[in-house]
């Protein structure tokens, strides 16, 4: 999909959809975040797994609404899917602008200039480098791609939380899966 | 003597103790001696009573002055949640301390969203404390 009708289609998607108020969106996962820590205890490394666990249910339901409103065109190759991933469905979801670095035929990664999650977010000193505010992003790209029989893996490689300028998603293409019933209903 | 105070002291105080403070120096002041400081907390602390009533006969956040002690004035602004924040300064200047308080305040309520802020709790924020420092040398010194 060519890199101008994925941004175009995303603004479009984003002039469409219901809005909520993004105040409340980053007030109303700041006190998930807070529940998942008393949860664990202030263990931020559990934190993280389960934050990216329930990013992970999000994807798996989201995608199917996106291609469902998106029709957005099939997808050749995983830069093709970037594409769709950064320009249009970040864009719908969240209205925010990405960009897409592609590293490789396998790897690439999502540029975020702004992160409706972290909004009035700062990390207590203790946190600043094991809690990963934001990781419910790879979550959702993880669960989103599975869907899609793309197995990745999704890591938070930059975070303005931290002090960078910017935050990053990288995403690494593992395994295609085959088409087909899981395991399960495999026949005896 | 009596030294002339070139520093002001300003406090936030929640339900049971003091959660922020901060000293702010008037241009080419040279601080306080410990014991002018162990004084200024003194004051303050005793006009909380004051603040109390004061409270109770305006519908405004800023209270403006509530005490006076020899030379020098104890201002509040008192937040929504029943925070305080108290300014001990020489001189009346309500137009300054009013604006400080107010942006201030602003810096609180940004600081009260941060999902790791708990509410009337003690305030470790460097970068509230920066910017509060900011807030101060603009309206105040």
């Amino acid at each position: 999909m060519s890199k101008s009708t994925a941004a175009s289609n995303g603004q479009n998607l984003w002039a469409k959809i219901p809005k909520a108020n993004a105040e409340l969106f980053a007030l109303t996962y700041g006190a998930l975040v807070t529940e998942v820590m008393r949860d664990a205890d202030g263990n931020a490394h559990e934190v993280n797994e389960q934050l990216e666990k329930i990013g992970y249910s999000i994807g798996i339901r989201s995608v199917d609404e996106f291609l469902a409103k998106s029709n957005a065109p099939y997808c050749k190759s995983l830069e093709d899917t970037a594409q769709v991933v950064g320009k249009t469905a970040f864009r719908m979801f969240l209205g925010i602008n990405c960009d897409v670095q592609q590293h490789s035929p396998t790897n690439f990664s999502l540029i975020l200039q702004e992160n409706p999650l972290s909004l009035f977010v700062e990390l207590p000193e203790n946190y600043k480098e094991t809690l990963q505010y934001t990781i419910l992003y790879c979550g959702v790209i993880r669960g989103a791609m599975e869907m899609l029989n793309y197995k990745v893996e999704c890591s938070l490689v930059k975070s303005t939380l931290r002090g960078d300028d910017v935050d990053e998603i990288k995403v690494d293409l593992k395994q295609v899966l085959q088409d087909g019933a899981g395991d399960d209903y495999k026949e005896e | 003597p009596h030294m002339s105070n070139q520093v002001l002291l300003f406090l936030i105080v929640g339900k049971n103790e003091p959660l922020y403070e901060a000293e702010i120096h008037k241009r080419g002041s040279t601080g306080n001696s410990d014991a002018v400081a162990r004084q200024s907390y003194f004051v303050l602390h005793s006009s909380l009573d004051l603040v109390e009533k004061s409270a109770w006969v305006t519908q405004n956040m800023y209270l403006k002055v509530v005490d006076k002690v020899n030379q020098q004035y104890v201002s509040t602004f008192l937040t929504a949640g029943n925070i305080k924040f108290v300014l001990l300064h020489p001189g009346r200047n309500e137009e300054s301390i009013k604006n400080f308080f107010y942006d201030v305040h602003e810096l609180y309520v940004k600081l009260s969203m941060n999902p790791f802020y708990h509410y009337d709790t003690p305030i470790t924020s460097k970068e509230f404390d920066k910017r509060v420092k900011a807030v101060a040398r603009r309206y105040l010194s």
